[in-house]
């Protein structure tokens, strides 16, 4: 098992360089970022929507990755699916509660990259009041200078949530028992 | 007769009022219901489709009513002769006006819940009502709000009125709920 002797030499590295990380902000102005989910409908087909509100920063060096972190605080009210009657519905009691819970966030505790573009992150989401820890890949889409005099990258990852361990037991039948949610993230540095 | 009197209602005014009574009573119970269903329930779609065409047509009735009622005189309260009656007419009065207030304000809250997506609301497949777009923010919440609490309102002021009216016809033994059952000759009325 090498894995604590990485994590000292990762939290060694992080002290070095920490003046040097990127942080970005998530540019949610210029809506370039996305916050999707996805759940089968019946099982028959998939049912898209997003989060329209939702704000965060990350930090990422391609130097040191594994040094990078990242935190999204998400407008449950915000839900989007295309269908005034049904985003109603899913703000209520029935599932965010948005109410009571108005915000989901994530936090990230590690992550950890494979290669140069993969990373798998871990980290709390919170959502309907529900703290629990999650893991998921994520891949770099690119990275390099805008035209308008900024640097970019980009993230993409998505995972699988079930419903009911955040308090969301509303029955939608068998096969919708699991929520996907997709991050597509672009972060302008800071 | 199909008109009012000052002394009594015409057949037209009559059907109004019962008819609207029950339709409106039936749809409270059905959005109290159908809230409740579950979503795998055969009457989920059902429930909520009926429930909005309904209530397109019963805000077209009530529409008719008021303009019925505009073009008819007024029927009198049958006593007014002491200042507690007088006081009990103009609370009934403000029972009747509260009334139409809170099914145009449920006619409005029901129709800007269900459009604020552009959605149009489609009545038995027979025509569709066009939406206003989303007129302010949080639109369906707020307006599902106001929909719900004005249900319930609307609930305890009908039974305000029932409770007048069974007042008038049990302790008072006049004829005030008896001509909003049966068209009434003047003839008779006077007896």
């Amino acid at each position: 098992m090498k894995t604590p002797y990485l994590a000292a030499g990762i939290a060694a590295l992080t002290m070095a360089v920490s003046a040097s990380a990127a942080d970005y902000t998530i540019d949610t102005k210029g809506a370039h970022a996305f916050v999707n989910f996805k759940i089968k409908h019946l099982g028959y087909s998939w049912l898209h929507g997003r989060f329209n509100n939702f704000e965060g920063e990350f930090s990422y060096d391609a130097k040191n990755p594994n040094t990078s972190k990242i935190n999204v605080v998400i407008d449950t009210a915000s839900i989007d699916s295309n269908h005034a009657e049904r985003d109603k519905h899913l703000r209520g009691s029935d599932f965010l509660n948005v109410k009571a819970h108005p915000k989901a966030i994530f936090k990230s505790e590690s992550i950890t990259f494979s290669d140069q573009t993969h990373a798998n992150v871990v980290g709390t989401f919170t959502l309907n009041g529900v703290t629990k820890e999650i893991a998921f890949d994520v891949k770099k889409v690119g990275e390099g200078q805008d035209p308008w005099g900024g640097y970019r990258v980009g993230f993409e990852g998505e995972t699988q949530l079930k419903l009911a361990d955040y308090g969301i037991d509303y029955d939608l039948g068998p096969a919708s028992t699991h929520v996907t949610i997709g991050l597509h993230l672009e972060g302008i540095r800071k | 007769m199909f008109k009012n009197t000052r002394q009594r209602y015409g057949v037209i005014a009559i059907i109004f009022h019962w008819l609207s009574a029950f339709v409106v009573f039936g749809m409270f119970c059905l959005g109290i219901y159908m809230v409740e269903l579950s979503y795998y329930d055969p009457f989920y779609r059902d429930a909520l489709y009926i429930h909005k065409s309904v209530g397109i047509l019963l805000s077209i009735l009530i529409l008719l009513r008021l303009v019925w009622k505009w073009l008819n005189p007024a029927v009198k309260p049958l006593s007014a002769a002491t200042p507690l009656q007088r006081l009990q007419n103009i609370l009934a009065g403000c029972v009747h006006l509260v009334l139409y207030l809170g099914l145009v304000t449920l006619f409005l809250s029901g129709y800007l819940i269900s459009t604020s997506d552009g959605r149009s609301i489609e009545v038995f497949g027979w025509f569709s009502v066009a939406s206003a777009g989303e007129l302010f923010d949080r639109q369906s919440d707020i307006a599902g709000t106001i929909h719900l609490y004005v249900a319930w309102g609307l609930l305890a002021v009908v039974v305000i009125h029932i409770l007048g009216a069974l007042k008038h016809h049990f302790i008072n033994k006049d004829q005030t709920l008896a001509r909003m059952i049966k068209v009434m000759t003047p003839k008779k009325h006077e007896e």
